[in-house]
């Protein structure tokens, strides 16, 4: 599975109630929560996200609520996958079970920069930065890697009983 | 080999012995979910084509985060999962005359040795009376609630130890704030925190509560305390029967270990925007306060309506305070020891069972430049309503007393 896009960067601990403020919970539809992803931080999110991008960040991405809304935002406005030196656990499943790759990378914002093009094979972990550099992360296997195939956990189910 | 209580707990729901980093299917013994993130657990389950539950005693529902609903679509969700516990019949719901949904965890249903997992990253609560308890996003929930089963990588134990009797004004909260000032938000990420606490009473049940609810602040797969004579006397004592503890073995091995003094911890808030920016009360005292909040799962419990009434009594407020008991119980009980007139007379707003001003839903949301000392769990940009305001988290010591002066104010120097 290969994922490639241009970077948009942030920093550490970038939490739920930044991805997807709580007053947008109240839905579950993917491109009325697409709208409103990264608000706090960048109101020109989505349409920037649209083309499709690569998320790099620092420590602990994800952090704080249980809201599935924060991945479903996420993939919706066009982020094809998500870089980070670490992540937060909850975000993490949802991530998978809504079809959006995440690879740990030490060090994930001081190897790569803004605007840079990468390539990430999703199930090796390696990522081509610029069609030059090599980067290794940690790529992800078995039954999370078919959820992810699928593109997320109900078309997996769905593949599983058909 | 001996086994720490996490290995204990999963190795039981797992079927066979586990260790750190395996990757298992484990039996859940509640799966649980609350209004906000209910509706989206139930359209996983009607999408799935599996409106069923795998044991209808085995969920818990509590309507919390839209309770009373501030809104017509507030309304609607909690319809549609009011329509949705009438036609499964489910026994354990309960409306928004009752409380927040991981009080009434701890307060009815949580065991020590159980897994529970439930849609709410607060779930972590339960880890009080030592449940193995975690938080899911709504499909992780979804399938739980159908099958009666999940996944998980077994996390590694780490040990903590409170020792002594805690400083005056120090709670559950100070200890959580300890944790995170010291190992910061990531710390703790593949680990599951195991406290032992040497003297049983001098941390009671509500102090528990706090800390390991927030055990998700330091992204910790769980953080359970040992169970011990409090926790026996703490179910039997809401529930009239006495629990079976399930302990750690004698020599179980632990990633590390880490002691905590209780007498010598000041008293502590985390500065926004960040849960691990931790610092001493006395680092930002003064800083002008336009609105307290005592209150959600983190803090509404009995003992932190018992300090806000003592630093309250007889005084007005400064600032609009806000204070929500977690719970029916827990309101009822302020209300019996005088805690609640107390506080109204000091000028305090109080209501119970809502979220409400936590997750900046309604009952409190903070506006642009505003400054809120609150005892819930996060103070993110944001979270309780504008990105220009600022929160801080303290115990319910340094809230009350901020809120009698209108700045944040060290509780040690306020007159009783």
């Amino acid at each position: 599975m290969i994922v490639e896009g241009p970077v948009m960067k942030f920093g550490d601990k970038i939490d739920t109630d930044i991805i997807i403020p709580a007053r947008y919970l109240k839905y579950t539809d993917p491109q009325y929560l697409a709208q409103h992803a990264m608000e706090p931080l960048d109101p020109e999110f989505y349409k920037k996200a649209s083309k499709g991008i690569v998320i790099v960040a620092g420590k602990v991405f994800g952090m704080g609520s249980s809201r599935e809304q924060a991945a479903i935002a996420l993939k919706a406005a066009g982020v094809k996958a998500v870089i980070a030196e670490s992540f937060a656990r909850i975000f993490y499943r949802n991530c998978i079970n809504n079809g959006l790759p995440l690879i740990t990378l030490p060090k994930a914002p001081e190897e790569i920069n803004e605007g840079d093009t990468v390539k990430i094979n999703v199930e090796t972990g390696e990522i081509e930065v610029n069609g030059k550099k090599k980067l290794q992360g940690k790529g992800i296997s078995g039954m999370a890697l078919d959820i992810l195939k699928a593109g997320g956990i109900m078309e997996y189910l769905n593949q599983i009983k058909s | 080999m001996p086994q720490t209580l996490t290995e204990k707990i999963l190795s039981r729901a797992a079927g066979k012995d586990v260790s750190a980093g395996d990757v298992v299917e484990i039996k859940t013994d509640i799966v649980a979910f609350h209004d906000l993130t209910g509706y989206h657990v139930i359209e996983v389950m009607e999408k799935a084509g599996m409106e069923k539950v795998f044991d209808k005693n085995k969920i818990v529902i509590a309507f919390d985060h839209l309770a009373p609903p501030p809104d017509i679509r507030s309304a609607e969700i909690q319809g549609y999962i009011r329509k949705f516990v009438n036609k499964l019949n489910l026994p354990n719901f309960h409306d928004i005359n009752f409380g927040i949904l991981h009080e009434v965890l701890v307060e009815k249903y949580a065991l020590p040795g159980q897994v529970i997992v439930a849609a709410d990253s607060h779930t972590t609560t339960s880890g009080a009376v030592g449940a193995f308890a975690q938080g899911m996003g709504a499909s992780d929930i979804a399938a739980a609630a159908i099958t009666g089963k999940t996944w998980i990588v077994v996390p590694s134990s780490f040990k903590v130890e409170l020792k002594g009797t805690p400083a005056k004004w120090i709670t559950g909260k100070d200890v959580a704030l300890k944790l995170l000032g010291d190992f910061k938000a990531d710390y703790f990420n593949g680990m599951s925190i195991e406290v032992h606490v040497e003297n049983p009473s001098a941390y009671p049940m509500d102090y528990r509560a706090t800390t390991s609810n927030m055990g998700i602040e330091m992204n910790a797969d769980a953080l359970m305390f040992v169970p011990d004579s409090e926790t026996k006397n703490y179910i039997k004592t809401m529930r009239g029967y006495e629990p079976q503890l399930v302990t750690p073995d004698q020599g179980a091995k632990y990633s590390d270990e880490y002691t905590i003094e209780l007498n010598k911890l000041e008293p502590l808030v985390a500065a926004p925007y960040s849960v691990d920016n931790v610092k001493v009360v006395n680092e930002v005292e003064g800083t002008p306060v336009d609105q307290v909040y005592i209150g959600s799962c983190t803090n509404g419990r009995i003992s932190d309506f018992e300090i806000a009434a003592k630093i309250l009594k007889g005084k007005k407020v400064k600032a609009r305070c806000i204070a929500i008991p977690a719970s029916y119980e827990m309101f009822k009980k302020a209300m019996d020891l005088g805690y609640i007139e107390t506080l109204v007379n000091a000028g305090c707003i109080v209501t119970y069972g809502t979220c409400g001003p936590c997750l900046g839903g309604h009952f409190g949301v903070a506006g642009p430049g505003e400054t809120i000392v609150s005892t819930s769990s996060r103070n993110f940009r944001g979270r309780m309503g504008s990105n220009e305001s600022k929160v801080y988290l303290s115990g319910p010591a340094v809230a009350a007393a901020s809120a009698l002066n209108g700045k944040i104010t060290d509780p040690r120097g306020v007159e009783q």
